[in-house]
């Protein structure tokens, strides 16, 4: 399993559109994403679970990906937190 | 007459009859069915039918709205492919043996709630998203037709709320304006609205009656206030209203895009005057070619504390890249004066005006002052930042501004912060002390900008909050022209430009002259800059009277 933390900077904080982006970059991938706020979890490639997360500016966000990708997948992720949010 | 107040979220008067939209959100009946498999079967087709709906939406949305605005029907894609929801109704169809309208609209439902229940404006107003892709579905499930409205005349459509979807896909050659009862500014309705120039206003609540259906109505959605059966005054103030409003985007229309040039070629930049975040969408829309007077003030005056470095850097990171590379000129706190503040313990004065304020503030508590610095310096790694420093009297004080400016950058250096190593420092000419050494100034300085406002009171000894005084603070007085002409020529002298931020910046009584004195950059109230543009345009500076610069050499 591969694992990162990342701390929204994003003003608006994960809002629609970038939800709906980050949900088509999981979706690319085979391992099982999720992303972890203040406990509560959400599985990466689906839209209302992000979007529920309701996570803010200024949140920590853990990022998990464990699957035959996994590694690939985290540093995807990783660089599309850092590239939109 | 019965006036509603609502809030206006784009601009524009419209002037017309009222015309309600009922809800075609009619009651799904829950109806058993033993078949779950023709239910799932008949919600596959109903979903497919949906998703391609959806595209057809986008598509038309993209042309109308653009690809930003249209997003969110992708999003609507996204949502109606979303596991989760799928689940949900695939779930409630098999196990309560129900049709499939009753198990969409059931689960829409449910997912509206939990995004209404949550603690965030922007996430509560998602509840409309996923109501808008449920109804859509029951209405394939059902074949029901979309509410069309084939009136002749253009109408002011009310309703309770608008959908995306139903904004996107009325007629809008027939809509007027849009007046809601419910909705919030941050609904893709206002956003969608205020890109298609349709007036709206939204939260006009309970008094919006549907009795009113066919009344006649004005809107003005400046103001969010919605008059029914206006009398006759109303009717001639808001008829010029509109006129005005048309004449102005006529303008927009015939002048946006186009260069600020005279008809000898003389070229001039039009910036705009701007007191927070929230002015940056004027001054694009008016076309300013940068921002000519950022007024950093209102970060403090908003807070109750001290403003961090991290609340003042996330303003000035968005304005510089909401305006794209195009120069952002940030002039640092001007607190004093008529702008006083409780948390910084200033002392009584006798005379503010010209007392502890602005730079000599900051100048005496550098931690302040640095804490802004540093916000803007890390700023400038993400546009064309500018920084410009008020109520500079001396060449000393700009000195002392750039060896603290120095010392934030070795700091952000030391801890690899990126930012723009150039970033221009310019001074405010307000002071007669700063136009009359501004060959000195124009040496240490990158550029000027000449604050007519503070400049007219302290050359003519005139306080401007002072009504009885008002025949004597006159701004085209010949030694205010004279001290703007001094500086402008000293700024070039040393191959710097010389702007106007003051009032005077906008007024088209001067534009001639500035032009003839070779003023570079004119920064005004966004509202302005067309009008000066035209100004601009018809000038031909070969042709001025030699005379018009007379009256100050």
């Amino acid at each position: 399993m591969k694992n990162f933390t990342y701390i929204i900077k994003d003003e608006t904080g994960i809002h629609a559109r970038p939800a709906g982006m980050l949900v088509k970059c999981a979706q690319g991938f085979k391992s099982d994403i999720k992303i972890e706020k203040d406990g509560k979890s959400a599985d990466a490639k689906k839209l209302f679970g992000i979007m529920g997360l309701a996570v803010k500016c200024g949140n920590e966000v853990k990022v998990s990906c464990a699957g035959e990708d996994e590694a690939e997948a985290s540093a995807e992720l990783e660089k599309f937190f850092k590239d939109n949010l | 007459m019965n006036v509603i107040k609502g809030k206006g979220v784009s601009n524009g008067v419209a002037i017309g009859r009222m015309k309600f939209l009922g809800k075609t959100r009619t009651g799904v009946k829950r109806i058993h069915s033993e078949n779950s498999e023709a239910e799932m079967s008949r919600f596959e087709n109903a979903k497919q039918q949906t998703l391609a709906q959806l595209e057809q939406l986008y598509q038309k949305a993209v042309v109308e709205v653009g690809e930003a605005n249209a997003q969110i029907f992708e999003i609507h894609q996204m949502m109606v492919e979303d596991e989760d929801y799928l689940e949900s109704i695939e779930n409630i169809i098999r196990s309560q043996s129900v049709n499939a309208e009753y198990a969409v609209a059931c689960t829409g439902d449910n997912f509206a709630k939990m995004f209404s229940s949550m603690d965030d404006e922007y996430m509560k107003a998602r509840s409309a998203d996923v109501l808008d892709i449920s109804d859509r579905i029951v209405k394939n499930l059902t074949n029901a037709q979309t509410e069309d409205f084939s009136a002749d005349e253009k109408l002011i459509i009310c309703t309770d709320d608008l959908t995306p979807s139903e904004t996107v896909q009325m007629d809008k050659s027939k809509v007027l304006a849009f007046v809601t009862r419910n909705g919030s500014s941050n609904s893709h309705t206002a956003i969608l609205a205020r890109t298609m120039s349709i007036p709206a206003v939204i939260g006009a609540g309970e008094q919006l009656l549907d009795e009113y259906d066919g009344a006649d109505c004005i809107v003005d959605a400046f103001t969010g206030e919605v008059y029914v059966n206006p009398d006759k005054e109303t009717a001639e103030r808001l008829t010029a209203k509109r006129e005005e409003d048309i004449k102005r985007r006529e303008l927009i229309r015939q002048l946006k895009g186009k260069e600020n040039i005279t008809l000898d070629g003389k070229k001039i930049k039009l910036y705009a005057n701007i007191g927070g975040l929230s002015d940056v969408g004027e001054a694009l829309r008016n076309d300013a070619g940068g921002i000519g007077l950022f007024r950093s003030e209102f970060l403090y005056l908003e807070s109750k504390d001290y403003p961090t470095e991290e609340t003042q850097f996330a303003v000035y990171k968005s304005v510089a890249e909401n305006m794209a590379g195009k120069p952002v000129i940030i002039r640092t706190m001007d607190i004093g004066a008529d702008k006083r503040i409780d948390y910084f313990n200033m002392p009584y004065e006798e005379n503010p005006a010209l007392g502890w304020r602005a730079l000599r503030i900051c100048l005496d508590r550098p931690e302040i002052f640095k804490t802004q610095l540093k916000a803007l310096c890390r700023a400038s790694a993400y546009g064309n930042i500018q920084i410009m420093i008020p109520m500079i009297t001396s060449v000393r004080e700009i000195r002392e501004v750039r060896k603290l400016v120095s010392e934030v950058q070795s700091q952000l250096r030391a801890d690899g912060v990126s930012f723009n190593e150039n970033m221009p420092i310019g001074v405010m000419i307000e002071t007669p002390a700063a136009a009359i050494i501004s060959d000195k100034l124009a040496k240490e300085a990158d550029f000027f900008s000449i604050g007519t406002n503070d400049l007219t009171q302290y050359t003519l000894a005139c306080d401007r909050q002072n009504p009885r005084l008002e025949k004597y603070c006159n701004v085209y007085h010949p030694a205010i022209l004279r001290l703007i002409k001094l500086a402008v020529d000293n700024a070039h002298a040393e191959g710097k430009w010389c702007g106007i931020c003051g009032e005077l910046g906008g007024d088209v009584k001067m534009t001639e002259q500035f032009l003839a004195m070779g003023v570079d950059e004119l920064s005004m109230v966004p509202s302005l800059i067309l009008e000066v543009r035209d100004k601009v345009r018809k000038c031909d500076t070969s042709k001025l009277d030699r005379n018009i610069l007379s009256d100050i050499e």
